[in-house]
Order: C-alpha cells, then sequence, then structure tokens
C-alpha cells in the first residue's frame, strides 16, 4: 500500500522539490548589487582622481619647492653634500642669486610663479632665458585656443545647424540615408588623421590662396577642428529639432506657412535650448581638442588674433612638454598641470552650461 | 520661462509677409542641400588625399617592420601589436566595468531620498567625466598609473616586480652575448675573473675562455666563441616573463590601457544605459512576476534583450579607443619603439601616435608613410563599424 502512494506522480514530484535557502538568494543578491555599485563608484573616483592629481601637481607649480644646496663641504676631513635648503621666500625680482645660509655656495632661484600673475599675465616663456626672465602667463595659450576654437565654431556651428535643418525638415529618406553614415564615418576618424589632413592638404591649399599663411598656422588647425565638430553639433541638434511637436509644424502649415517659415520660425525657436546646449558641448570639445592642434598649429605662444600666424593652444603646450626632456621636478613640467587645470575647469563648466541650459530652459509644448 | 515667451506660433502670426515668400523658400532649401553636400565633399577630399598619398607606401614590409629611421623601409608593425595588445587589455577591463555600471545605474534604483541623490550624482557625473578632454585622462594616467605620484619608487627601480630575470650581458671576442643571472638586481655589476661560467644564446652553461688581455685572444673562431678579456665590466639587462609586473606601472602597457579605459568608460556606460532602457518595461515585471529577483531578471531578462545594442555601442566605444591618441601621447612622450611588446610591463606605441611621429616630421617621405598608416588605422575602423552596422540590423531584424 505505501509503496503504491508513494510511486503517484504527485508525491513524486513533491519529493523532488527542494526549497532553496531564501537567506542565500538575498545574501548573493547583495553581493551583486554591491559589486555593481562599486563599478559605478569607479566613475566617481576618477572624477575625485582627474580633481586631486590636477590641483595637488597645479599648487605645486605655484610653490616652487625650496632649493636643495647640493654644495660638498669638508667637515673632518671627510666630505659631504651641505644637505640645508635655501627658502624660495628669499628670492627677488632681479633674479639675484641667494647664497646658502649654511656653507654660502651661491644659488639659481627658481622662476617665481604667482597664481594672479599665471591668470592674468600675456607672456608665455618657460624656456628661454635665466630663471627669473621666464614668465608664465597663461593668456598667451589661451588666445591660441581660443582663436582656433572660434574659427571651428564659425565653420561647424553654421554648417551643422543648417545640415541638422535640412536633415530633420527637409531630406527625405534617400537624402538621409546618405548624409547621415557620411557623418557617422567623420565623427568616426580619429582626430590625428584630421590633424594630418590640416597639414598636408588644409595648409597647401590656404597658402595657394594667401602667401603670408605659416607653414604652422591657426587657420588650418581651426578648419580641421571645425570639420571634426561639424557632425557633433548636427548630430545633437538634429535630436533637438526632432524633439519638438509634430503639432506645432502642423499647427504652422496650417496657418500657409511655408517650409523655410516653418523651420526657421516654429522649430528653431523652440528647440533653441537644445541647439545651444549643443553648441556649448561642441566648444568644449573644440577647446579640448588636442592631436590637431599639435600636428598644424606650432608653438609659439603668442597673444595674437592673425590666424596666418603660428600659436599654441593649452593642449599644445602639454603635448611640447612630454615630447621635450624636461625633468618631472621642473616648474616648467609642473607649469603642464596648471593648464591642464584650466582646460580641466573651462571644458567642465562649458559641460555643465551645457547640460543646464538644456535642462532648465527647456521649452515643453502640448 | 514659458510664461515670458510668447507660443510659436503667435511669434508666427501676423509677421507673415506674402511677396518673395516662396523665393525663400527656394532659396533655403538650396542652400540646405549645398550645405548638407559640403560634409559629403569634406569626407571625399580628406580620404583621396590620403589614398594618393599612402597607397604607394602600403605593402607587406611596411606592416611588419619596425619603425626605421629611413622611410623607405620604416614600418609600423610594433604600433600594429601595441594597438592590438593595449585595446585588448582595455576592453577586458572597460566592457565589464561598463556595463555594470549601466545595469545599476538603469535596473538597481534605489527609494530612499539619499541613495537617489547618490545615484543621480553618479549619473551627473558620468555625463561630465564624457565632456573631459581626453589628454586631461592622459595628465591622470601620467600621474596615477605612469609613476603612481611617485609613491612606489620609479619604474627603473620598482616598489615591486615579479615576473622579470635580471642578467649580466657580456660580448665574447667572437661577437656572441654571455649572460650571467642576477639574483638582485641592486647587486653591482659581474666583472670577468678566470674559471667563470655563463649561459651562452641557447641558454647553455659554458666555460668562459678567461685571458689575461687582447693580445692573448685566441686567433681561431672556435677558440675565440667565449673568450672574454679578464676584469671586463658588463651591462645590464633585464628579461621579463609574459606575466612580468610592477609597481607603478611605468609607462607600459596596463597603464595605456587602463588610461584608455578611463577615456572610453562613459561611452560604454552611457551606450550601455540607452540600450537596457530600449529593453521594454513588461518583459521585466513578467519576470519579476514569476518572483525572479531583481538581479535574475537582469541576468536572464534585461540583458540579454539588450546584447545588440550593447554590443554596438561596446564596439563603437573600442574603435574610438583604436584611434585615441592624445592620452597615450602624455603617457608615452616622444619615444622609440622597435619591437612589439611581449608583457603587459613592456614600453609601447600603439598606430596613432606612430602617425602622428611621422606626420611631424618635415620630410616628405614620412608624410607618405603616415599617410599610409592612416589607411590601415581608417581599415580597422571601417571593419569595426561595419560589425555594429550588421549587428545593429541584425537586431532590427530579429525583434521586428
Amino acid at each position: 500500500m505505501a509503496t503504491l502512494i508513494e510511486s503517484t506522480p504527485d508525491v513524486e514530484r513533491k519529493r523532488n522539490f527542494r526549497f532553496r535557502s531564501l537567506t542565500a538568494t538575498y545574501v548573493k543578491e547583495l553581493g551583486v548589487k554591491s559589486l555593481l555599485g562599486a563599478c559605478a563608484a569607479l566613475s566617481v573616483l576618477t572624477t575625485l582622481a582627474i580633481v586631486v592629481v590636477l590641483f595637488t601637481e597645479a599648487s605645486r607649480f605655484f610653490q616652487a619647492d625650496d632649493v636643495y644646496c647640493d654644495a660638498a663641504v669638508v667637515e673632518d676631513g671627510v666630505s659631504h653634500k651641505c644637505g640645508s635648503f635655501v627658502a624660495t621666500s628669499t628670492r627677488d625680482s632681479a633674479g639675484t642669486q641667494v647664497a646658502c645660509s649654511t656653507c654660502g655656495k651661491l644659488h639659481t632661484m627658481p622662476a617665481e610663479v604667482t597664481l594672479v600673475g599665471f591668470l592674468t599675465g600675456s607672456k608665455w616663456q618657460p624656456l628661454i632665458g635665466r630663471e627669473s626672465e621666464k614668465k608664465f602667463g597663461v593668456w598667451a595659450l589661451i588666445t591660441g585656443t581660443l582663436l582656433v576654437s572660434v574659427i571651428a565654431m564659425c565653420l561647424a556651428l553654421p554648417l551643422g545647424l543648417i545640415t541638422a535643418i535640412y536633415l530633420s525638415e527637409y531630406a527625405n529618406a534617400h537624402v538621409r540615408a546618405t548624409i547621415k553614415p557620411t557623418l557617422e564615418v567623420l565623427a568616426g576618424i580619429p582626430t590625428v588623421v584630421y590633424g594630418f589632413f590640416a597639414l598636408t592638404v588644409i595648409t597647401p591649399t590656404l597658402k595657394t590662396f594667401h602667401d603670408g599663411f605659416n607653414t604652422f598656422n591657426a587657420m588650418a588647425g581651426g578648419i580641421a577642428v571645425g570639420i571634426l565638430c561639424l557632425p557633433i553639433v548636427s548630430s545633437l541638434v538634429e535630436d533637438a529639432l526632432q524633439a519638438v511637436p509634430r503639432s506645432l509644424r502642423e499647427g504652422a502649415y496650417g496657418m500657409g506657412a511655408t517650409k523655410f517659415e516653418v523651420s526657421t520660425k516654429v522649430v528653431v525657436p523652440a528647440a533653441l535650448s537644445g541647439i545651444i546646449s549643443a553648441f556649448l558641448l561642441a566648444v568644449s570639445r573644440a577647446v579640448g581638442e588636442t592631436m590637431i592642434v599639435a600636428l598644424c598649429v606650432g608653438s609659439r605662444p603668442q597673444m595674437s588674433l592673425d590666424p596666418r600666424d603660428d600659436m599654441q593652444t593649452m593642449t599644445g603646450w602639454m603635448v611640447q612638454m612630454v615630447l621635450g626632456d624636461v625633468s618631472n621636478y621642473d616648474v616648467e613640467y609642473l607649469s603642464m598641470y596648471a593648464v591642464a587645470a584650466l582646460l580641466f575647469l573651462m571644458t567642465l563648466a562649458l559641460t555643465f552650461a551645457g547640460n543646464l541650459v538644456r535642462r532648465r530652459f527647456r521649452e515643453e509644448y502640448q | 520661462m514659458k510664461t515670458s515667451q510668447p507660443h510659436p506660433l503667435e511669434r508666427l502670426a501676423g509677421k507673415v509677409q506674402p511677396r518673395n515668400r516662396q523665393f525663400w523658400d527656394h532659396a533655403f532649401r538650396w542652400m540646405c542641400v549645398a550645405v548638407a553636400s559640403i560634409s559629403i565633399l569634406f569626407l571625399i577630399v580628406l580620404l583621396i588625399s590620403i589614398l594618393y598619398q599612402g597607397v604607394s607606401s602600403l605593402n607587406w614590409n611596411f606592416l611588419v617592420h619596425y619603425p626605421e629611421p629611413n622611410p623607405t623601409n620604416a614600418g609600423i608593425g610594433p604600433a600594429l601589436w601595441g594597438t592590438i595588445w593595449v585595446c585588448i587589455v582595455c576592453g577586458v577591463f572597460a566592457l565589464p566595468i561598463g556595463v555594470a555600471t549601466a545595469v545599476f545605474l538603469e535596473e538597481f534604483q534605489p527609494r530612499s531620498k539619499w541613495l537617489r541623490r547618490c545615484h543621480s550624482f553618479i549619473q551627473l557625473n558620468i555625463t561630465n567625466l564624457a565632456g573631459v578632454p581626453s589628454v586631461v585622462y592622459g595628465i591622470l594616467g601620467l600621474t596615477l598609473f605612469v609613476s603612481m605620484a611617485g609613491q612606489f619608487g620609479t619604474a627603473k627601480e620598482p616598489y615591486m616586480s615579479f615576473g622579470v630575470k635580471y642578467y649580466d650581458q657580456f660580448l665574447s671576442a667572437g661577437e656572441r652575448a654571455l649572460l650571467v643571472p642576477i639574483e638582485d638586481p641592486s647587486m653591482p655589476a659581474t666583472v670577468v675573473v678566470p674559471g667563470m661560467k655563463a649561459l651562452n644564446n641557447d641558454g647553455d652553461w659554458v666555460e668562459v675562455n678567461v685571458v689575461k688581455s687582447r693580445r692573448d685572444m685566441p686567433r681561431d673562431d672556435a677558440g675565440r666563441e667565449y673568450a672574454l678579456v679578464e676584469g671586463r665590466s658588463s651591462g645590464r639587462i633585464q628579461k621579463p616573463s609574459w606575466y612580468f609586473f610592477r609597481l607603478p606601472f611605468g609607462r607600459s602597457v596596463l597603464a595605456g590601457a587602463f588610461t584608455l579605459m578611463l577615456v572610453i568608460l562613459p561611452i560604454v556606460i552611457i551606450s550601455s544605459q540607452e540600450a537596457i532602457r530600449g529593453v521594454p518595461r513588461s518583459l521585466r515585471e513578467a519576470g519579476l512576476g514569476l518572483a525572479a529577483t531583481k538581479w535574475q531578471v537582469v541576468r536572464n531578462v534585461t540583458l540579454p534583450a539588450a546584447i545588440p545594442g550593447i554590443m554596438t555601442g561596446s564596439i563603437l566605444a573600442m574603435s574610438r579607443a583604436i584611434g585615441e591618441a592624445a592620452p597615450i601621447l602624455i603617457l608615452a612622450g616622444a619615444i622609440f619603439i622597435t619591437s612589439s611588446p611581449s608583457s603587459l610591463m613592456d614600453d609601447f606605441t600603439v598606430m596613432p601616435l606612430q602617425i602622428f611621429d611621422w606626420a611631424s616630421r618635415p620630410q616628405h617621405g614620412f608624410h607618405q608613410v603616415a599617410a599610409a598608416g592612416i589607411i590601415l588605422l581608417l581599415g580597422i575602423l571601417f571593419i569595426f563599424n561595419s560589425v555594429a552596422v550588421l549587428i545593429r540590423q541584425f537586431a532590427h531584424t530579429k525583434s521586428s
């Protein structure tokens, strides 16, 4: 009798059923969740690391270390190094050598760098002259960066905006299928390729139009950065235009507006926040662009707005520093961190502003 | 904001002038066509100019040779292998971490107020990281990975290392390298003494034929083979195994891969988030309705459904990593590499960096080689992007 009951399928199923431990599931769930959370925390750590690294090293740039006195001193017949430190506070603006208080050896003091001088100065001469003649005025580099970015934006913003309007409002599926992949390919081309293109194609072309162009010039760099930013602007602006509800367009058409009027007087104003945000993001990209300017803009920091001349951008200075053989502890090398910190703050502000504009000033229509 | 601005339709009303309206409409349409074709023109000019300059230098030798000082013999071999090494290591770290972050942000949204703020802070942080210029990541990598802020000594005298053997190398009169293994790299250089033994090129122990001075050197080749002059000093070399590891990383493959990982992480995270967001809510709810836990739903329902989108985004992020030059340039500086990396701690160069090096030289010959390198780089990127497009289309046809 007992064997009969045990062999029914129902009982069989009950016997095979194993309760899994709920606690084990909870623990596993918690473990997985904290592992994923740790991965997410890595991005916060990255930001923290960027801020800490850039600003601690930059602060070393502004307060140069005291000079170590390595003069050989003979004491009781044994020669050893003096080993005392000469405080940097004892230097003067004329750059006179300062004597070590212990052994009397004269020392050249490092160039004096102040935050105010760095942020307001217009001369960037870290590599020529004696220590006291070195100048760290970052505006000479900012001018280069701004000039290249302005040229790039003069190209990328109008072209990108009009391309986006065309893609969003005018183009049929056939044309879109040609232009969209073209822009995607342009966006995917590495920046070093654009730099090479600027050096070997854009600059010679500019020279045929006008003799005044230097081999390295800001114009070619600006145009190349502009081509680089064009797909970014057009795709972001197109997204913004697509987000404008169809009813607005229909309403305008219903009033007898032409496509031109609908695009420029209805759709573009309605998507203005998205467009401005796209512009700001493109500017931020142009400011941080490195390889193009390193290849074709040159390495002469100067306060000039002549696009035919060679200049140096902030990123160009960093590249020159890592390519040169400057010691890790030199004030020139540390200036790289100060410039990088400034660049980081500039792009961060632009990205923030871009996201803020998009979120805060978005016009919502029902 | 909403109240201060008139409705767009109000802006239009009353301003409409019937004259010339059709003309402007046509003119604008044609301007649009012209402007849109400029981008196509840019692409065509760029590709043709690079093909024209580089196609003559593109041959098998170019793929395998190292970047010799003579442009006609120069090749991209070490840079090609460097790119492969760095991108594989970068992908191994960046893709799982990126997808995990995306899953955490999309699927594990907390309920409590403070945790929610943490969540949106991480999200904001990632958006901002995506906008940080890659050159800044290069500086971060240079400080954090290459020198580890000077906390662990230097790459030449590492704080910790394993998987490397040190040898003192002598060149015998028969032009053979003789190696003496060294236990401790801080020991002084070995000096030739009578009766010493050394390893030959094949790794066998041989007796060194020590002679008193250069005049006593044997004349025949067999005698010269392992002959050394007494008192000669040596050069210290190191032979890393494939698992060689040290702290700090130095200008190594691992440092480059970690830096590129930081560059592409925001891209991987954002594209994976979009892919996960695209999975219909009903699928998840069906899973939850079967009493599955959140992680079970993610593993068995959401991730499989989102895989095509995640893969597309990951491939595009990897192609960004392949083309990225600025962070590697900051990290590696001016280097001349003649061999492919053989361990994670080897010096390396990547294709975009090699192209930059050639392009920044004034000689025309190097520009041709740079163009050939660009053709190769664009070819690789084209293959990557085609795969991404294929996956996207395959996923579309499958889901529809």
